[in-house]
């Protein structure tokens, strides 16, 4: 690596979280650079969820902190996390069918007049709202059939790139995208991963979750390998090392 | 657009590109014609009608169905609403008998339509809210059960309330005027369903409120995580429902000069049969004003006309029957199409 490294855009110092009697996370570390695609391993039930969750303020953690640009957050809500600056794309995606991208983009954020009433009572500045998922849209180089449809007439790679394109809409530090193309085919997957490589080059930080191990290789700058709520290892992913990788996360080495 | 299809073109093989584009346009032809389904076949409804009885289509009639219909299509918006979020409010019926029941006893003490109006109202957004508060805070995974116990409620207490009356005869001028005169040839209950419309029009269309309703009826765990206030959302929707349950009071003791514990009877089927056959998916999240609309006055077409054919009463309830198994059958074809459409989508991305 090189001497000069990018400063890190979200710290995690020995996270632990406990289910009851179960360790789900037990002192993890992790570091996430700015412009880096960070790979997060780990099989079933190896704590990555949980991780996840923690980040963005689904859970909280019971012991260790969460830094953002070097500022402790305590992360209790999905609210904190998003305006810390970090927003996750679940596996559900959490999109709404029945309204257009540009409705999506927006909701629960909605640009609005006046802004001495209360939220709720404000008018919709669509125009404007339209306009800028537009731009959004067209920057990230996603191809959708038509911008005023509803998110239902869209394919399940369209579909994901509308919830990745409007994380990186808010996120202002971190996007974490959790199995980004395990619902995909192939030559969707591969639209995902030329999003997520434009996500990185326009300097934003993404903490990536997938099982595939081509995708890491190709995307990841570096890859964290949890198992059973440890951290068990951490390295640059790439072809050479693929093996170690695996039995990493499948614990075969130990 | 041209752009696109160009690159579209290069990408999948030329046969299977101009298959999948036909499939598209079969596709977006028949989800198009779903849309405007209902409005078109209330139009055939009408002009075959016409044509089957010339008394129909005259002016005095068109007024007739109009009057006829405005307390369905009223209360029918705020059902549409409640809908959209994927629940169902089965208390409007006795909760408009329970407001003209208020409403009468308020003009029993004082002589004043717009209290008496104002009474109604309110009595009948409290419902609303009682509905809208259980149902959230009570942590109720549906409100058909506290809306059920809302109407059972409501019904008694209208019953209770106008001691051994089944109607109290009576009520103020002002009302009179909203349920039983015209202006410029059109029933003055007309203009308040059009009141009623333009409101909720620029409330969930043009208001943050309306995209959060239709959020929270497209995906409500999505809404929680998005941050949207969905219980606020919810009770609101409840709210309103009841307001508009409480101004159908007004149409309604206007247009029979009287209060009773037995009006409504039914009125909340009546309301969910014209959002659905106006074309509103029953699933939450689609559905307009317009569907509530159209489905109101399609119920007052078929009444009016097997009326002045002398059908049977029986039959106009089989035939509303079969109206909403056909409606509920296109909400299911929609929901097929529109899983067409994103696998041509996929296929072509492929």
């Amino acid at each position: 690596m090189s001497p000069i490294l990018p400063p890190p855009a979200l710290t995690v110092r020995n996270a632990e979280k406990r289910f009851g009697a179960v360790y789900a996370l037990k002192g993890v570390s992790l570091q996430a650079r700015r412009g880096e695609v960070l790979a997060l391993l780990g099989d079933n039930g190896a704590g990555k969820s949980t991780l996840v969750k923690c980040i963005s303020g689904v859970h909280a953690l019971d012991e260790g902190d969460i830094l953002v640009d070097d500022e402790i957050i305590a992360m209790n809500s999905p609210a904190i996390a998003r305006r810390a600056g970090i927003e996750t794309v679940y596996q559900d995606l959490a999109l709404f069918d029945n309204l257009t991208p540009a409705q999506n983009f927006y909701c629960g954020r909605e640009t609005s007049f006046p802004s001495w009433l209360p939220r709720g009572l404000r008018f919709l500045n669509s125009r404007k709202m339209d306009r800028e998922a537009a731009a959004v849209i067209d920057r990230l180089k996603v191809r959708l059939p038509k911008f005023d449809a509803p998110v239902a007439l869209m394919s399940g790679g369209q579909r994901q790139a509308i919830a990745v394109a409007r994380a990186t809409v808010f996120a202002r530090k971190v996007v974490i995208l959790d199995e980004p193309t395990a619902a995909l085919g192939v030559r969707e997957s591969r639209k995902v991963i030329d999003l997520i490589k434009q996500l990185r080059a326009e300097g934003n930080t993404v903490i990536l979750i997938t099982h595939n191990m081509e995708h890491v290789i190709e995307l990841a700058d570096r890859a964290v390998v949890l198992r059973q709520g440890h951290k068990v290892g951490e390295l640059k992913p790439e072809r050479a090392n693929q093996q170690e990788l695996v039995s990493l996360i499948m614990g075969a080495g130990a | 657009m041209a752009e696109t299809a160009r690159q579209l073109e290069s990408v999948s093989g030329g046969q299977s590109a101009w298959r999948s584009a036909r499939g598209d346009m079969a596709v977006s032809v028949g989800l198009r014609l779903l849309g405007f389904g209902p409005l078109l076949i209330l139009v055939l409804l009408a002009a075959v009608i016409g044509l089957l009885t010339p008394n129909f289509l005259s002016p005095g009639n068109i007024s007739n169905i109009l009057a006829q219909t405005a307390v369905i299509a009223i209360v029918a918006m705020g059902q549409q609403l409640v809908i959209l979020t994927r629940g169902i409010d089965l208390s409007v019926g006795a909760n408009l008998a329970l407001a003209t029941v208020i409403g009468g006893l308020v003009y029993h003490e004082v002589e004043s339509g717009p209290l008496v109006i104002l009474a109604m109202i309110l009595a009948g957004g409290a419902v609303g809210a009682v509905n809208g508060l259980v149902y959230v805070y009570g942590r109720l995974p549906h409100p058909f059960i506290i809306t059920l116990a809302m109407l059972s409620i409501c019904r008694g207490l209208a019953l209770e309330f106008s001691i051994n009356h089944t109607t109290m005869r009576g009520m103020p001028d002002s009302i009179m005027v909203l349920g039983n005169e015209a202006s410029f040839g059109l029933p003055n209950s007309f203009f308040v369903v059009l009141g009623v419309a333009l409101i909720l029009f620029v409330l969930t269309k043009t208001m943050v409120w309306g995209r959060w309703t239709y959020a929270v009826g497209g995906n409500p765990e999505a809404a929680v995580e998005m941050g949207i206030p969905v219980k606020a959302v919810l009770v609101a929707t409840y709210v309103i429902a009841g307001l508009c349950a409480g101004i159908g009071a007004v149409v309604l003791s206007g247009r029979t000069g009287a209060s009773s514990p037995l009006y409504g009877n039914l009125l909340e089927l009546d309301t969910i049969a014209a959002v659905i056959i106006g074309g509103a998916s029953f699933l939450g999240g689609r559905g307009h004003l317009g569907h509530a609309l159209v489905g109101a006055v399609m119920i007052g077409v078929i009444r009016n006309a097997l009326n002045l054919l002398n059908v049977d009463v029986f039959f106009q309830m089989i035939a509303i029957g079969l109206i909403i198994i056909i409606a509920v059958e296109a909400d299911v074809l929609r929901n097929h199409l529109e899983a067409r459409a994103r696998v041509n989508q996929a296929a072509r991305t492929e």
